[in-house]
């Protein structure tokens, strides 16, 4: 019998075992009838409050968040950094132990910077989500993506994944190589020079640290890490790819990272332009992988930058469906965040 | 109920054989009380609600020569409970596939006892819609004197006084090793 979901704090898709990511995408899955009801409310978080805490201009996941806790009937509580005491020069602590004492059941908290969520977790009474912490973690967005490979490819395992873009500055993108490669799937990273770590292993060590504390029966997984020791790279469950043609080639999945346009300025790469003519997911790239391949974007998107428009609107992106599946998922999170069990019944 | 500690059973109430009869009866007087399968629609509520109405349901559709329609609820959402256990029940799907507004709604469950299943699944089916009617058929019915809510059922397969120290336990081979409905005595 798997254990069940014990844990309250969800910082980071890092700390969770296999069997607790699939505990949450299952309870996920049997959140999505609700929002295909009429009324699409159920009473199970009736009294709870949460209290939606970013320090980060985010539209579309706050939205999520917030609506998913309406569904479930708790009182949800905006909190943007624009209307908070932080422009006052109050501490981030000194915030936490002030919403703390007006009993929150969870806070869910954005912040441009990695690590935030996980002080808050060490000050505060109220189970703390992680909505995104700089170029850390964003466990619901890997989630939501898991969410959708599963839906439309049946499993996880063994699919090979391509993630294209802004690697080192990307939190979707660590959360996803930890969540991908625990399930058992395959990930080529791809991007431009300056915004690719070169030096990833130290993401396959924690990756194979984990599998051993948790008891992770992937032999499979276990065998492939021993393998890139010896540096046989095409079985390891990460590669890193010098052009992204190399990375979209023979993909089940293709996951195109936002440009964050400011990043820019800071000399990562010359123009837009340029990046699109190098980076740019168009259907020419997209044939190189498989031809039922679909492609997942986490949005904002910048269209005819890292995408091109014909991608994003065919019928290959799963873009909305991604957006429809994460109200599910923090349904799922909130659900487990307030005292939610998985496991058999 | 794989941590629960071993109970004593005292008494077996029902057999394979004896509970194939009853779900039989119990097919019968639905019919006969809703005059057919006419806008008739079998609910059974998780978990051992399910196979007990798809049983329902199999008879009707020999009786009848059509099955009536089908569907499944969770009630774990709607409980009364959620903020005073522990951690909170695992969620499984609600299935209603076909539109429950005007029609005749049977719930099915396994045991009636406090009736606060029941007032859950009333409260998810009224969230779904507005059926013409709502009745309850259990496979047993524990007795009057433990109900917390004013519930009955229509439609009972047996009805078993017991002591609140008492459970009763219905094993089905979906779930279970045996076929059967025993008393056992809480530890």
């Amino acid at each position: 019998m798997e254990k069940p979901y014990r844990r309250r704090d969800l910082l980071g898709i890092r700390d969770l075992t296999p069997a607790e990511i699939r505990g949450i995408l299952d309870t996920a899955e049997n959140f999505r009838e609700i929002n295909t009801r009429e009324i699409k409310k159920v009473p199970a978080l009736r009294g709870k409050t949460v209290v939606n805490l970013f320090f980060e201009n985010s539209t579309r996941t706050r939205t999520s968040f917030e609506i998913a806790a309406k569904r479930l009937s708790a009182d949800a509580v905006n909190i943007s950094v624009s209307a908070s005491s932080v422009s006052k020069g109050e501490t981030l602590v000194d915030t936490a132990l002030n919403l703390d004492a007006m009993d929150p059941d969870c806070i869910v908290v954005r912040h441009s910077s990695a690590g935030v969520p996980h002080q808050l977790a060490k000050v505060s009474r109220a189970a703390i989500v992680n909505a995104g912490d700089g170029a850390n973690e964003h466990p619901t967005q890997a989630l939501l993506d898991a969410m959708t490979i599963r839906e439309h490819k049946k499993k996880i395992r063994g699919q090979e994944v391509a993630i294209i873009g802004d690697i080192l500055h990307s939190r979707v993108a660590r959360s996803n190589i930890h969540l991908l490669t625990k399930m058992g799937a395959k990930v080529r990273v791809a991007g431009p020079g300056t915004l690719v770590p070169k030096d990833f292993e130290y993401f396959i060590d924690e990756t194979r640290d984990r599998s051993q504390e948790t008891g992770d029966n992937s032999l499979e997984s276990l065998s492939s890490l021993k393998s890139l020791e010896s540096k046989a790279e095409d079985q390891s469950p990460l590669t890193v790819c010098e052009h992204i043609e190399d990375a979209i080639s023979g993909a089940d999945v293709v996951m195109i990272l936002r440009i964050q346009r400011e990043r820019q300025d800071s000399a990562y790469f010359p123009t837009l332009s340029e990046y699109a003519i190098h980076y740019g997911l168009t259907n020419e790239r997209l044939d190189l992988a498989k031809k039922d391949a679909i492609v997942l974007h986490p949005g904002p998107m910048n269209r005819g930058i890292e995408i091109a428009s014909e991608v994003a609107d065919s019928s290959r992106s799963l873009i909305l469906n991604q957006v429809k599946y994460g109200v599910a998922v923090r349904m799922a999170v909130l659900y487990l965040a307030t005292g939610g069990s998985i496991g058999k019944e | 109920m794989e941590n629960e500690p071993k109970l004593k059973e005292k008494s077996r109430i029902m057999d394979a054989s004896r509970m194939k009869r009853a779900l039989s009866r119990l097919a019968s007087e639905i019919v006969e009380d809703n005059q057919g399968t006419n806008d008739l629609y079998i609910v059974g509520i998780r978990r051992r609600g399910v196979p007990l109405a798809e049983r329902i349901v199999d008879r009707i559709a020999q009786l009848e020569g059509e099955p009536p329609l089908f569907g499944i609820i969770d009630i774990t959402l709607y409980r009364d409970d959620l903020s005073t256990v522990g951690a909170n029940p695992i969620v499984n799907r609600t299935e209603l596939d076909t539109d429950i507004e005007g029609k005749v709604i049977v719930l099915v469950d396994d045991v009636l006892y406090t009736g606060r299943t029941i007032r859950a699944a009333l409260d998810q089916l009224m969230d779904f819609g507005r059926p013409k009617k709502v009745q309850l058929a259990v496979l047993i019915d524990r007795g009057r004197e433990h109900r917390e809510l004013p519930i009955q059922a229509d439609f009972i397969g047996k009805t078993v006084p017991t002591k609140n120290s008492e459970i009763i336990k219905v094993m089905l081979k979906e779930y279970d090793e045996a076929e059967a409905v025993g008393i056992y005595e809480r530890p």
